[in-house]
């Protein structure tokens, strides 16, 4: 059988098995809106993986049944006991299908007809308002799904061999030999069907075992690990050569089982994706466009319970960007793209955390249609609405019940989708993430926190304690002894910097970061200082240590609530000898030391959060500072480059101030002519700092007087009353600062090259 | 008298006052476990212990209480309790008898006890020979985080 079959018998059975519960549940509360939904999109992703399976008749049953549940989720149809009888008919036709798919090896889904119960479905589906007929007193039980577990079946799968538990592989390599045809015996009515609890044989191949068990198992090695030092220790002092030998034996098997139970929970992410290229295909083809599927990193493990809640999350993205984001080959070659689109997955590890990405190069995301949908949804109102950022809008499509397909297709539009992609992914703690660029395609961008992955990590010591930081984030150690420390350590106004190959390193010094004491050198040690080359969020820094000790695998283990705002620490780990060492946060210790501003968002809640409130957002903005000590912000996603030029090298064109910049001529804008402000004397050797803004294919360069900051954080931007040179003030790192509306400043400076586009100008 | 009126204290002293916790919220009671210090943590917090694979952070009662530190040579003692979010230590001086109370001896933590600590009581309990105080580990370890960090 297909590997991919096979997958998809396995969780649909256990999704089945939930559904029961689940419409037990409901019907004991009907109005219970989270339940619902779950019931939904269970019976959704049957569906639509059924579709690319070509599995026609069960693709029918779920999409009855999923009509259905659409109804009953939009309130327009209440949950009564003739529609739950009908659904769980439905439940138990798909598990019929799905039997017969299961004995058949994949070849059939029997011949059992599923009309009458398609019609009930869609019967109820039309209106519970007019009861076509009194409804039956114990509910409806067509007879269709009955037969297939009548009792003459039930022992079919459980073949007489007295099969060990243990080789549970001969139950694929040979199904059993006489797997009853389902559609045998008709029986006439349901009412003593045993429950279908035969285990099937493709979810015997595998043990399922509960991860908090694994937990428990990795920690209870863990603890054998140490006491098998201890007991090492022990055995060497007592000089037993009987003893020595059988210590090295358990020596060798527990660090075997420790190996063996780590890897039980960690899997490639390429085991998710395998999966993808073939639904892409099909997808592909079913919607009548070319995809070309890249992927890069599948080798990037994660852990097993992570690996589970992302795999539907991605499974609707891949869908969802072939479906709304790539075109179709006419519209491609029309925009003068190759009409073949590319969805690429990307997969690396990345300050600690695991990133995900999926680009395709589609059209975008249009934030006109986004909004428009939204508010015709009542999901915003209109007077919020109009005050949402572009980016906010995209977050939109995040929200429950959201969906801009104008029809619901096989494949998407129903909007089920981004919600439960958020939904999973925030469960184990990430976040997502969506880089639009309207018109060239849209990036997810999925960060989870490896709280359970292990990462290699160099162990240092600070003032007598252990660290640990991921690897990911290193760059190089520097080790700098006796006269090379004074030599090479310089002071910037009291801050130390490093001279790394032409360049200065700021230099942090762990114990001070910490807020500890630093350890003093006795009077014979050799002078040493001990650099950790760092990168956090694109800069680096050089974090001065005591002692680098080692690169070891450690297991990322999470803080106490107690210590859960501490954002230096991105958790903690055991080491070998049984004591705990706090797993430094990189970026957050940069934050701390201020080699960087700004928080970062930590949280996909809070911007995806933000579209429902938008008075204090995250923004991401370049600060500097004009006419002296006047503050400024721009949004960073305007700004092109940062520039430095001598003023010498500024001519005169048609009266404006210019400079050659990349063969062209880059008009300048000096802000604080506009601005006001005493503009600083220039000389012609001083070096002039300039703001590239770009847009529509041409460029002005706005001369600020220094570059004070690049920040991330939120803050109330109080709006100008009118439109002019600032967009309005906010304050920023506990100061007031303006906020400049680039196109107002470019017209209010006479500067004609964007009077045109400016307006229509949005920074995405 | 029945079983809602009685309930089991695991009981221990710290700063020569007698504490009390339900019994059934204690996981465990530990020696003195070697800890990781957390710079910039609360003060409360002690440290970070390796129970059995489980980082476990340990809470310093008395720094908790606003008690005077500890002196002297002698360890402190873990009290491992059960929360929702996993174990927590609590660091107190010396481990006591499990007590049996009864409701009627039951009362609200007095008005002369400091606010600071009796916000982190449940009551006391009237003992023949001494008073037992019954903390709310709740309130214990959960406003932990408001505390400011020790170097900021």
């Amino acid at each position: 059988m297909d590997e991919i079959v096979r997958d998809f018998l396995v969780e649909s059975h256990e999704g089945l098995d939930k559904l029961d519960r689940d419409f037990v549940e409901l019907e004991k509360n009907p109005d219970d809106a989270p339940r619902l939904n779950d019931i939904f999109r269970c019976i959704h992703t049957i569906k639509g993986t059924c579709g690319f399976l070509g599995l026609g008749k069960l693709e029918s049953v779920a999409h009855a049944g999923e009509s259905l549940l659409s109804r009953m989720r939009d309130g327009s149809l209440k949950l009564n006991p003739e529609i739950t009888s009908a659904l769980l008919s439905l439940v138990d036709a798909v598990r019929a299908i799905m039997g017969n798919i299961e004995s058949s090896d994949g070849a059939s889904e029997g011949d059992a007809d599923y009309t009458a119960l398609i019609a009930k479905l869609q019967r109820l589906m039309e209106g519970a308002a007019k009861p076509a007929a009194p409804p039956p007193p114990d509910g409806p039980m067509p007879e269709v799904m009955v037969p297939v577990y009548s009792a003459a079946n039930v022992p079919a799968p459980a073949p007489p061999a007295p099969a060990p538990v243990v080789a549970p592989a001969p139950a694929i390599a040979a199904p059993p030999p006489a797997p009853a045809p389902p559609e045998v015996p008709r029986h006439p009515q349901g009412g003593g069907a045993p429950e279908p609890h035969q285990e099937s044989a493709v979810s015997e191949s595998s043990i399922r075992v509960d991860v908090g068990l694994l937990d428990k198992l990795m920690n209870l090695v863990g603890e054998l690990v140490l006491a098998r030092n201890q007991v090492l220790q022990v055995s060497s002092r007592q000089g037993d050569t009987a003893l020595t030998a059988s210590m090295q034996r358990l020596n060798l098997i527990v660090t075997e089982l420790q190996e063996s139970v780590m890897k039980t929970r960690m899997q490639p992410i390429g085991n998710v994706w395998s999966k993808f290229p073939r639904i892409t295909r099909d997808l592909a083809l079913a919607v009548g466009k070319q995809v070309r599927i890249e992927m890069e990193g599948k080798e990037t493990e994660l852990d097993k319970t992570i690996i589970e809640a992302i795999k539907d999350p991605l499974t609707h993205i891949v869908r969802n960007s072939i479906d709304h984001g790539v075109e179709g080959p006419e519209e491609r070659i029309a925009a003068k793209k190759s009409p073949e689109g590319c969805l690429s997955l990307r997969a690396y590890h990345e300050g600690g955390q695991v990133n995900i990405e999926i680009t395709d190069d589609g059209r975008g995301i249009d934030p006109a249609r986004v909004l428009a949908k939204a508010v015709q949804k009542g999901l915003v109102t209109p007077e919020v609405a109009a005050r949402m950022s572009e980016r906010e809008v995209v977050g939109l499509i995040f929200l429950p019940g959201f969906s801009t397909a104008e029809k619901v297709t096989n494949i998407s539009g129903r909007g089920v989708g981004m919600d439960v992609v958020r939904s999973n992914i925030e469960r184990i703690g990430g976040m997502v993430d969506i880089q639009n660029r309207v018109g060239r395609g849209t990036t997810i961008k999925i960060k989870i926190p490896l709280t359970l992955a292990i990462i290699p990590a160099l162990v240092v010591t600070t003032s007598g304690d252990r660290y640990a930081l991921p690897q990911a984030s290193l760059l190089e150690l520097v080790r700098l002894e006796g006269d090379a420390v004074r030599r090479n350590i310089e002071f910037v106004q009291g801050a130390p910097v490093y001279r790394l190959r032409g360049n200065l390193l700021p230099l942090v010094y762990l114990s001070q970061a910490l807020g500890v004491p630093a350890t003093v050198p006795g009077d014979h040690d050799e002078v040493v200082v001990n650099i950790v080359v760092v990168e956090a969020d694109g800069r680096s820094f050089g974090l001065v240590v005591d002692t680098i000790n080692d690169t070891e695998e450690i297991v990322v283990k999470p803080l106490g609530k107690q210590l859960k705002g501490l954002n230096v620490y991105a958790g903690a780990t055991i080491m070998g000898d049984g004591q705990v060492a706090l797993i430094l946060d990189v970026l957050g210790l940069a934050v701390r030391a201020g080699v960087l501003t700004g928080g970062r968002v930590r949280n996909a809640v809070e911007a995806a959060q933000g579209a429902v409130q938008p008075s204090a957002q995250r923004h991401s903005m370049l600060l500097f500072t004009v006419g002296g000590s006047r503050r400024i912000a721009m949004p960073l996603t305007t700004v092109a480059r940062l520039e430095e030029f001598r003023s010498a090298q500024v001519e005169l064109a048609g009266g404006a101030e210019v400079v050659q910049y990349r063969g062209r001529l880059l008009p300048l804008l000096p802000l604080s002519n506009l601005l006001g402000g005493h503009a600083p004397e220039r000389r012609p050797e001083d070096p002039l700092q300039v703001v590239v803004y770009s847009a529509n294919g041409s460029s002005v360069g706005l001369v600020v007087d220094e570059i004070v900051d690049i920040i991330e954080d939120s803050f109330v931007i109080h709006r100008a009353r009118s439109r002019g040179i600032l967009a309005g003030s906010a304050v920023i790192q506990e100061k007031v600062t303006d906020i400049l509306d680039i196109p107002g400043a470019i017209s209010a400076a006479g500067l004609t090259l964007f009077e045109e586009n400016a307006e229509r100008e949005v920074p995405s | 008298m029945n079983n809602r009126d009685q309930r089991q204290l695991c009981t221990f002293f710290v700063d020569g006052i007698h504490f009390g916790l339900d019994v059934l919220s204690v996981q465990e009671v530990l020696k003195y476990q070697r800890m990781t210090r957390v710079p910039l943590a609360p003060k409360s917090v002690s440290g970070l212990i390796n129970l059995r694979g489980q980082i476990v952070t340990a809470i310093d009662l008395r720094t908790r209480l606003g008690l005077p530190p500890r002196q002297g040579e002698r360890l402190p003692i873990n009290v491992v309790v059960r929360t929702e979010e996993g174990a927590v230590s609590l660091l107190v001086d010396e481990i006591g008898d499990v007590l049996d109370a009864t409701s009627s001896d039951f009362e609200a933590p007095p008005q002369t006890v400091p606010t600071a600590s009796r916000a982190l009581l449940q009551g006391v309990y009237k003992f023949e020979s001494r008073l037992l105080l019954v903390l709310d580990t709740k309130r214990v370890l959960a406003e932990g985080r408001d505390e400011e960090p020790l170097h900021s």
